[in-house]
């Protein structure tokens, strides 16, 4: 076993060495461009481009024809949302989203409403996900896009997406899902789902950064999105600029592999997940956040009370996980994906995510519940909190000096 | 972000981690910061007949950089006189440990804490607590 220990799949996973060998020759020998129509170089190129979209589409269930390749899925989500609202004003200008939702459609949605857009930010439940009774009565007959995470990237929880689609299309709207967590770890049909629009990105299922999808439906209803980029109309007109063709090649290739050993590797991680959860939560003052019945196989979020995120990371040294708490991101504020919840802000400092991918091995989980477990102790040594809540002494009853 | 030797090395040794007597008069304590934020810490100081600090202790919750910061103020506490110990600047904490601009804050603390106790002390021993310039934070 090497250290340290990879535990952050849900930021991003290594290259699976399958893909990285299709992707080879389209550096070198298969450089042309997809684009080039009159010469061989330009056809191989096409091919590889052309296999890779039969395979994102398998995977999806959809045609080759709805998906539109981008440079991953923070721009297919800025595609989809700015792109329906710009082609669908005359209809409406209300889109509906999650308080919980990425900062790729947070922020999307932010800037549509400087731009006119009345944008509804729903609140989760305790468990994360949104109250379908909620949605419904904020649809409006102005509601042109719903627009929901299919997995939650910060604890896993997957929405009720087949519900939540036909409430949008009871009211007339489409329903979109960035589903970059999602997509290669659980069956993801977008018929079956009723899914208008789907982004996901290829370096969160073991192929290459900077690639990735906006799944755009052509039938019952045919959805058209106003392109953000403009150039030489390819992807349909939908998104202009030279095809990423190494790229495209190891997404198809990570979409294939993902598809066909999907279930094996959902099994095998979500018992290794269930391990490292039990174990962890064995341990005092120990909390799962998020629904642990509807969620992705491959993420523990765990708040280990009394102790600090950041600090409990580095006492974890080997180990290569993320934390809710604010100090390890530039603003000083906790996770608001946890803060969402109605977790209390020292919970959400207190969190710790745990993402389990392909190349876990069920020794390095044992190793990482040794570690986790030796680095809360020592932590909760050296914790007044701990200290005074073994005493007795209610910390909410505490006049804490703000600062 | 990458942590400074001497942080790393506080926080992988802490000095004087521990709990002194809250009640007894020779024992000043400082608990500052809040959960909400991330950070509390609990200073504390033993004080002998000469106003010179015997021991300190100290206990936090918070990141490596706040850990290392109490840990350091705890071993400069030691052996000085409770006025001298009013003089250590959060600056000087930050200084010593390399502190990156994100992480001032925890030096801050740490001063808070220090003041915090030797008031502590200072009213325990019928003396007034010194007026401390508003936390800047």
């Amino acid at each position: 076993m090497e250290l340290p220990i990879y535990l952050d799949n849900n930021a991003t996973t290594p290259l699976d060495p399958r893909v990285l060998e299709a992707m080879l020759p389209y550096f070198t020998t298969k450089f042309g461009n997809a684009a080039s129509r009159n010469h061989a170089f330009g056809w191989v190129a096409e091919e590889g481009v052309d296999y890779a979209r039969e395979q994102a589409a398998k995977l999806i269930g959809c045609t080759e024809k709805e998906i539109i390749f981008t440079s991953g899925a923070t721009e297919a989500d800025n595609l989809g949302i700015k792109g329906v609202f710009e082609m669908y004003q005359d209809k409406g200008n209300h889109i509906i989203t999650a308080t919980t939702e990425h900062k790729a459609v947070l922020d999307t949605c932010k800037h549509l409403e400087k731009l006119g857009a009345k944008v509804t930010y729903l609140k989760v439940k305790e468990d994360g996900l949104i109250d379908l009774a909620e949605l419904e009565a904020a649809m409006t007959e102005q509601t042109i896009l719903v627009t929901i995470m299919y997995g939650n990237n910060e604890i896993g929880v997957v929405q009720p997406i087949k519900e939540i689609a036909a409430i949008a299309h009871k009211f007339g709207a489409l329903f979109m899902t960035d589903a970059t967590q999602a997509v290669g770890k659980i069956p993801v049909d977008v018929n079956a789902d009723g899914i208008d629009l789907l982004a996901f990105s290829a370096h969160k299922m073991y192929g290459p950064k900077g690639v990735g999808v906006l799944y755009v439906r052509r039938k019952n209803p045919r959805v058209k999105v106003t392109a953000q980029m403009d150039g030489g109309g390819h992807e349909r007109g939908m998104r202009s600029g030279t095809l990423n063709v190494p790229g495209i090649v190891g997404l198809g290739k990570a979409c294939e592999l993902c598809r066909l050993e999907m279930d094996a590797e959902a099994t095998r991680l979500s018992a290794l997940r269930d391990k490292l959860e039990s174990a962890l939560t064995v341990m005092e003052e120990s909390y799962v956040n998020g629904n642990t019945q509807h969620r992705l196989p491959h993420v523990a979020n765990i708040s280990f009370k009394y102790v600090e995120g950041e600090g409990l990371m580095m006492a974890m040294k080997d180990l290569a996980v993320s934390s809710g708490s604010a100090c390890t991101s530039a603003s000083l504020e906790p996770s608001y994906v946890l803060k969402s919840l109605g977790l209390s802000d020292d919970l959400a400092h207190s969190s710790i995510r745990f993402g389990l991918g392909r190349f876990t091995t069920e020794e390095e989980i044992d190793y990482a519940i040794e570690n986790t477990k030796k680095a809360v102790n020592h932590l909760r040594d050296l914790s007044p909190l701990w200290e005074m809540f073994k005493e007795g002494i209610d910390l909410s009853k505490i006049e804490w000096a703000e600062h | 972000m990458a942590y400074s030797e001497k942080v790393m090395e506080h926080y992988t040794n802490p000095r004087n981690v521990g709990t002194l007597d809250k009640n007894s008069k020779s024992v000043g304590t400082g608990l500052v910061g809040a959960p909400e934020c991330g950070d509390v810490m609990r200073l504390q100081i033993e004080v002998d007949e000469n106003n010179v600090i015997t021991d300190a202790k100290f206990k936090t919750f918070g990141c490596g950089s706040a850990i290392a910061s109490s840990s350091l103020a705890t071993e400069w506490l030691k052996g000085k006189t409770v006025d001298e110990a009013m003089t250590i600047d959060n600056m000087d904490i930050v200084e010593e440990l390399a502190l990156p601009p994100v992480k001032i804050h925890c030096s801050v603390l740490a001063e808070d804490a220090i003041k915090s106790a030797i008031n502590d002390y200072r009213v325990k021993n019928g003396m007034d607590p010194i007026a401390l310039p508003k936390s800047h934070h």
